[in-house]
């Protein structure tokens, strides 16, 4: 019974939606290029229709039938998100570093990366930092976890000493459980021994 | 929705040995002009750094825009005269699996979405007074007013 109110609600609130629809303000969405040019869509619920724009700049609109769509445009982005578009935040980045079987150590190249790599994250504005320890398959769960932390922890000490504001850098162990390379457990494999620095 | 809850705060506790407190879902990397964030009935002026809460409401004045990235990676923008509630956020940062629900009320953002989305479709939402957008791993521009 409850439902049954609850439906009839629902369906008065929707109606009174359909008429408030004539002066709510106008919602307007257009679908983006990606940068790597991977296939990407957004779903568009309205009411009880829905479509769903895949193509660059497929773009939807209320209109008085419910919503159009139509396509937009460079120039149209451009103008109307000209302020949006220019506050957006750089995207996060990824560098990896890799470490010796069984220790919290650098490799001799990832040794010579590794003050290149974490002043170019020091430099910038507010860095925040995601640092991600990984081994490769050879022992326990537990052994991994704690080499998985050691390496992610020598990582974060450096980017601390650095100028990094520790309040700003997050460490997270995965141990085995996320290889770069996968491999039959117990499997020693160069590759993913390392850590993951991510940089918002 | 609890299991999930409970196994993301395991997962904290057990693996992050971090200053960040666990209710911080993204952090301000861009303010520009009037910005403020109301939270929980209080008004903060938005700087840069400023970490971002559940339920946070952010509001650019005429001069203003904002950029934000969440957790998952995903990258939130306002322009002018905008109001972007962050209404919903989980996010297992192990799995990457999780739930983002915000909600444009008026003005112009662009989304770009991260890991949530890339985990499950429509896992990531952007709500207007008007429809619902489900991300599907995507680039997209709103706008709301006119």
């Amino acid at each position: 019974m409850m439902r049954g109110t609850g439906r009839r609600a629902l369906a008065l609130a929707l109606a009174a939606l359909v008429v408030l629809a004539a002066c709510a303000p106008v919602s307007n969405v257009v679908l983006l290029p990606e940068a790597g040019g991977h296939s990407s869509a957004v779903a568009v619920t309205h009411g009880d229709k829905q479509v769903v724009l895949d193509q660059p700049y497929a773009a939807a609109r209320d209109a008085p039938t419910g919503l159009a769509t139509y396509t937009s445009n460079e120039a149209e982005v451009k103008a109307r998100w000209a302020d949006a578009l220019a506050a957006q935040p750089a995207r996060a980045e990824t560098f990896t570093l890799y470490f010796v079987e069984g220790k919290d150590v650098l490799t001799d190249e990832s040794r010579r990366q590794v003050d290149k790599t974490l002043a170019e994250i020091a430099q910038r504005p507010v860095p925040d930092v995601l640092v991600v320890g990984h081994t490769d398959a050879v022992g326990n769960q537990a052994s991994n976890d704690a080499l998985a932390k050691r390496r992610a922890d020598s990582i974060r000490d450096e980017l601390i000493r650095l100028g990094v504001p520790a309040a700003n850098v997050q460490v997270i162990a995965r141990g085995k459980r996320a290889p770069l390379v996968p491999t039959a457990d117990g499997v020693a494999e160069p590759r993913n021994r390392r850590v993951e620095i991510i940089v918002r | 929705m609890t299991p999930f809850r409970s196994c993301t705060a395991l997962a904290f506790a057990v693996v992050l040995s971090s200053a960040a407190a666990a209710d911080d879902i993204g952090q301000i990397k861009v303010a520009r002009g009037t910005v403020n964030v109301e939270r929980a009935g209080t008004t903060l002026a938005a700087t840069v750094g400023m970490r971002m809460q559940t339920a946070d409401t952010l509001r650019t004045g005429a001069d203003g825009s904002a950029g934000i990235t969440m957790n998952d990676d995903s990258l939130l923008s306002a322009g002018p005269n905008s109001v972007l509630v962050l209404e919903h956020y989980a996010l297992d940062p192990a799995t990457s699996q999780g739930r983002f629900d915000a909600a444009l009320n008026k003005g112009t953002l662009i989304v770009v979405s991260g890991r949530i989305a890339k985990q499950a479709p429509d896992a990531m939402t952007v709500r207007t007074p008007t429809a619902i957008l489900g991300a599907r791993g995507t680039e997209f521009a709103v706008s709301v007013g006119e």
